[in-house]
């Protein structure tokens, strides 16, 4: 059972990602891709007295992918909670003393930084601005990571490379330039 | 509902895979935007290969038909370059900032962090703030 406790290498997770794409297509003709629950998920939400046309759809059509989800979730919990990794996450020793060096505390045992996750306003003000970020991107570039780089790429389309270096050059300004001086000017 | 069955095992399965390869730790997310290990290019490039083999053996095989019936097809992705570039920048600033995108949202949210929680919100209000702008968007 020690599989299920301790961290996947590369070379077992990458590949069982990258089956998500025909298992969807063979289960039923779906496009594999996640960032459009959150559509549905608006379109579930949003009151009949606002009238955004681009959530006026039959949501339930979309049942499939609000199920899929839900197993991530699900897949998270028994992951993370029930076959949880007890050791802390083994960053390469670059990285370890970059995160030192930005304030960070050496990771300890959760996926993220308690420093950015832990309840406050102050934190939990930038988490909710960064997911309104990553939403407004999402949707604007029609896709994520799963549905561009994965999905898209597989299917060799041009429009999810120009997505994917767009996410790439987006991350690397971000990751470079503020996330070091996020804790210490 | 039984025909919901498959998709939510293989929705288990990734959620499982995405915090088990640790693809949804923002630890590992800096340390690929810094180019200090392989792990994570790994995934991503291992994935996209299998994507792309097992398309191509779909399409020789001539499997037509998916489980229920239907034929199978790829939609193509909509033509055009702004939405999909500047889209993506505004999600990647995004995601090397808190390292966490959608799928790994959902499966962190699982595990029970309030942090992961309140991320999805604010992706929720980002999405209906696109919806809300579409029109004056350059496509």
């Amino acid at each position: 059972m020690d599989w299920l406790i301790h961290p996947w290498p590369w070379y077992v997770a990458g590949p069982l990602i990258g089956l998500m794409v025909p298992l969807m297509l063979f289960i039923g003709n779906r496009s594999f891709g996640i960032s459009n629950n959150l559509r549905h998920l608006c379109a579930i939400t949003q009151p009949p007295t606002v009238e955004v046309d681009f959530f006026r759809y039959n949501w339930k059509e979309h049942t499939w992918s609000l199920v899929f989800v839900i197993g991530t979730g699900l897949g998270g919990y028994l992951a993370g909670v029930v076959f949880a990794n007890p050791e802390p996450l083994a960053l390469s020793p670059a990285a370890h003393d970059m995160v030192l060096s930005w304030g960070f505390l050496p990771p300890a045992g959760n996926l993220v930084p308690d420093e950015l996750f832990h309840t406050s306003v102050r934190n939990f003000t930038f988490l909710f601005a960064c997911g309104v970020l990553v939403g407004f991107g999402t949707r604007y570039a029609g896709g994520c990571t799963s549905g561009h780089a994965i999905t898209g790429l597989s299917t060799l389309q041009l429009p999810s490379l120009y997505a994917v270096l767009g996410i790439f050059g987006g991350g690397l300004i971000a990751s470079w330039f503020l996330v070091p001086h996020m804790l210490i000017g | 509902m039984v025909r919901y069955v498959p998709y939510l095992l293989v929705g288990i399965l990734f959620g499982f895979v995405l915090v088990k390869s640790e693809a949804a730790s923002w630890y590992r997310i800096q340390e690929m935007f810094h180019f200090q290990s392989f792990h994570m290019f790994g995934i991503l490039f291992s994935a996209i290969a299998t994507g792309v083999v097992s398309i191509q053996v779909v399409k020789r095989l001539g499997r037509r038909h998916a489980l229920d019936g239907q034929s199978i097809e790829i939609p193509d992705k909509a033509p055009g370059t702004v939405s999909y570039v500047v889209g993506g920048l505004i999600f990647g600033f995004g995601w090397g900032l808190i390292g966490l995108c959608p799928g790994p949202m959902f499966a962190l949210a699982g595990t029970g962090s309030l942090g992961a929680m309140v991320v999805l919100a604010g992706a929720l209000h980002g999405t209906w703030l696109y919806g809300a702008l579409k029109q004056h968007l350059p496509h």
